[in-house]
């Protein structure tokens, strides 16, 4: 009985994950390199050739744009890599899984533009960090003529892909770190004679790799095809690929689509290449790691690295704190001129201003997030409970399954996509940004809801089956309730997930449906800050709000359940 | 003034002393014994001595290896080798590599310091051992495994906490045999703490009860 019931939920869930997930973008993979090879017959073009990649090596700035995408995504994912490690191999004492976690999520919380934003209003000539050292400091009376942001290097980007990506892999690292024996495998290095710095990275870091890898190439991946960063803190002209594979697309003139369509297919082999070498590069390491661990020499200190990556790390999160406020400042100010630390007026005009137009944006960012995760997170608890009646660990391909949205970029599905559905007659609605949200939403919840969901005791399901509840009983009575909080908080991850999307909002949308993360996009390349800061404090507050609602709700209805608080999560 | 002295060693979890102010001085060449039950602060004290004192603990009186105060130094320059209970081989080095990770620098050259390493497998028992997986080994390879890798950094002091608790009683005097003669002739203090008595008998030297 349970068993063949099991089968039709898995059934249907699986069906459910290849039709709505996989085939999506399996199909807008494969739109993409038809247009790429010339055939979009939506535009006339019916003839198989290799024309659009000719065009795309002759547009203007494409080899500095595919140069900067490869520095930015390496540097800026090997620095994070490495400051997050060291920062934990200096901070590990001190610091609990737990409390860590906490002070972590302010920051994986925010969304990416609300960040970059709030970092170009601090760092820029006339941004925060300058006028308050000015003109006491600098002598400036005037913001001095340099690029800090959108500078041709890039650095600004990769200092943005930084504050976002380092709290990340310190959560992922925390994480490992509590399943390996750190304090006795420090004690038995130190006692052999090796300096704390040393044996974590002779010792601790090659058994923590192994348990970050795949996040690791997410963050590869991301770094090396973000779009909405890039469009705020990025080089502006040429600017890195992906932005302008997303320029071309957009293009009035619509020959542009589809050398933008081999584009977007080269961004996947930039990402599939990348993290090929990412590997190449981690077994090099591990073969002169495993040279230089033989030679047994204790003499090189590594302390004082490890010390810096620390102060790195803390100067990263302040920053990232400072931009927030930034945001916030600048969407009350009224009059600020130049050096002034503060404003000289304040006032609430460009939150009451009619024309602003953020209400329908909000409106907009809602109904969309609330959909989005209640579809994931309906299909995670139908995907986990159908995994829980089959009795069946989770394969290996489907756990690629769950990553394969955020692996494989963005751009280079998203506009096959859109033919698709366009021809489906369900482009440009709310429906298809919906749908095209969920693809990258649903990793997110499914990723955060497994571990506690595997972590609930047997035993209360099996007293529960002796007392003559049945599976859907269970699942109702005893598990779902029990699972509140990490459902609750895989539901805020998701909802946070979707109010940070850009790319298949703009996308999917045909550009009708304004969010506040695509409207803030597009402000932060105007003059008015005072107008940019309300749109991002408003995409930022969503996903604090949702985290609050969600740790504030199981609290009120377990208030009178102490073995409910603060256990699962 | 060789040899490994205590001098009024306390330590204390959240201001409540584990145990009396501990005098003592370790002689070379012996195994001395210190026993109590178990939750005394055996390995918390050798925890002190080796300088891996967790957060929580606050510890004071002095640690002195051959006539040097050691009790301030980080716990990698005291050259107090530390034998676990549970062997603390790292997973990620084959065999021969973690005895690699132990060998002093001093002795350079890949020839060198392979034969040193096939020395000490063979010593131990495991001639062509280099290569294996320590996952593999059984728990009596692996504590022989973990001894050699101390003794390899030429310690000048060694520490035993509760060696041979986690293996069966079988395998016991065997290893307990293989352990103390190879330290005997090393003409190091050694420490050993243990809740066992018969591990106090056959270390054959000085005994020290803790607590109790």
């Amino acid at each position: 009985m349970t068993a063949t019931e099991g089968r039709t939920l898995r059934l249907i869930v699986l069906a459910l994950v290849a039709g709505g997930l996989v085939l999506p973008i399996l199909a807008g993979l494969w739109e993409t390199a038809r247009a790429a090879f010339g055939v979009l017959p939506a535009i006339g073009a019916t003839d198989w050739s290799l024309e659009p990649w000719h065009r795309l090596f002759a547009l203007p700035g494409f080899g500095t744009s595919l140069t900067l995408t490869l520095w930015t995504g390496f540097a800026s994912t090997a620095l994070a890599l490495a400051l997050a490690v060291g920062f934990a191999a200096a901070m590990y004492d001190r610091f609990g899984v737990k409390g860590g976690a906490r002070l972590l999520t302010p920051f994986l919380a925010t969304p990416h533009a609300a960040l970059a934003i709030g970092l170009a209003f601090l760092i820029a000539p006339s941004g925060w960090i300058a006028r308050l050292i000015s003109p006491w400091a600098t002598g400036w009376a005037l913001p001095p003529d340099v690029a800090t942001v959108n500078d041709p290097m890039g650095l600004a980007l990769i200092l943005g892909l930084l504050v976002k990506e380092v709290p990340f892999f310190l959560l992922v690292i925390l994480a490992a770190l509590s399943q390996l024996p750190v304090r006795r495998h420090l004690s038995a290095g130190r006692a052999l004679g090796y300096g704390r710095g040393v044996v974590w990275i002779k010792v601790i870091l090659p058994q923590l790799y192994p348990l970050i890898r795949l996040p690791v190439y997410v963050v590869l991946s991301f770094a090396l095809s973000v779009v909405d960063i890039a469009i705020i803190l990025g080089p502006s002209n040429p600017p890195v690929l992906s932005v302008a594979v997303t320029r071309w697309f957009l293009a009035a003139d619509t020959s542009l689509i589809l050398p933008a369509s081999a584009a977007a297919l080269l961004q996947s082999a930039v990402v599939i290449g990348g993290i090929a070498l990412w590997r190449g590069a981690e077994r090099l390491c591990a073969v002169l790691g495993r040279i230089w661990t033989r030679r047994g020499g204790r003499g090189v200190s590594a302390e004082p690295g490890l010390m810096a990556a620390g102060g790195a790390v803390v100067v990263l999160m302040g920053l990232g704190a400072l931009a927030l406020v930034s945001l916030l400042i600048w969407s009350l100010a009224w009059r600020w001129s130049f050096p002034n630390a503060l404003p000289e007026s304040w006032s609430l005009k460009a939150w009451m201003r009619p024309g602003s137009g953020w209400d329908a944006a909000l409106e907009n960012t809602l109904i969309i997030g609330i959909a989005t995760t209640t579809v994931s997170v309906a299909l995670a608890i139908a995907w986990l409970e159908g995994e829980d009646r089959a009795r069946l660990p989770r394969a290996g391909w489907a756990e690629a399954l769950i990553y394969l949205p955020l692996l494989v970029p963005q751009i280079a599905f998203l506009y096959g996509l859109q033919v698709v559905f366009l021809r489906a007659g369900i482009s440009g609605g709310m429906i298809a940004v919906i749908w095209a949200q969920a693809l990258f939403v649903f990793p997110y919840v499914m990723i955060a809801l497994s571990d506690p969901w595997r972590a609930l005791d047997p035993r209360l399901l099996r007293a529960a089956a002796a007392l003559g509840a049945g599976p859907v009983r269970r699942l109702l009575a005893v598990k779902l309730p029990i699972l509140l909080r990490p459902i609750m908080t895989a539901a805020a991850i998701g909802f946070a997930v979707s109010v940070a999307q850009y790319l298949p909002t703009l996308f999917m949308g045909s550009g009708r449906i304004a969010t506040l993360t695509t409207e803030a996009v597009t402000l932060s390349s105007g003059s008015d800050r005072r107008v940019t800061g309300v749109y991002a404090v408003l995409q930022a507050a969503l996903p604090f709000v949702a985290y609050l609602t969600a740790l504030a709700l199981p609290a009120f209805l377990h208030r009178h359940r102490a073995g409910l608080r603060g256990g699962a999560v | 003034m060789r040899g490994l002295d205590l001098h009024s060693v306390t330590i204390r979890a959240a201001d409540a002393p584990l145990f009396a102010p501990l005098t003592l001085t370790v002689p070379r060449s012996t195994v001395t014994t210190i026993v109590g039950p178990s939750g005394i602060g055996k390995s918390t004290l050798m925890d002190f001595i080796g300088g891996h004192l967790a957060r929580g603990f606050t510890a004071s009186g002095s640690v002195i290896l051959d006539g040097r105060d050691v009790t301030r130094l980080p716990a990698e320059v005291r050259r107090i080798g530390i034998m676990f209970q549970d062997a603390a081989l790292f997973p990620h080095l084959s065999v021969g590599d973690n005895l690699a990770f132990g060998l002093a620098s001093h002795v350079r050259g890949r020839v060198a310091r392979r034969d040193a390493i096939e020395v000490a497998l063979k010593q131990a028992g495991l001639a062509g051992f280099a290569e294996r997986d320590p996952a593999t080994l059984s728990g009596g390879q692996r504590a022989r495994v973990a001894l050699m890798r101390t003794l390899l950094a030429e310690p000048c002091a060694l520490l035993l906490d509760e060696p041979f608790s986690k293996l069966d009683p079988d395998l016991r005097g065997d290893l307990r045999r293989f352990v103390f003669d190879h330290i005997r002739d090393r003409d190091i203090p050694v420490l050993m703490v243990t809740h066992d008595e018969a591990d106090a008998a056959a270390a054959g030297g000085p005994v020290i009860p803790l607590g109790g």
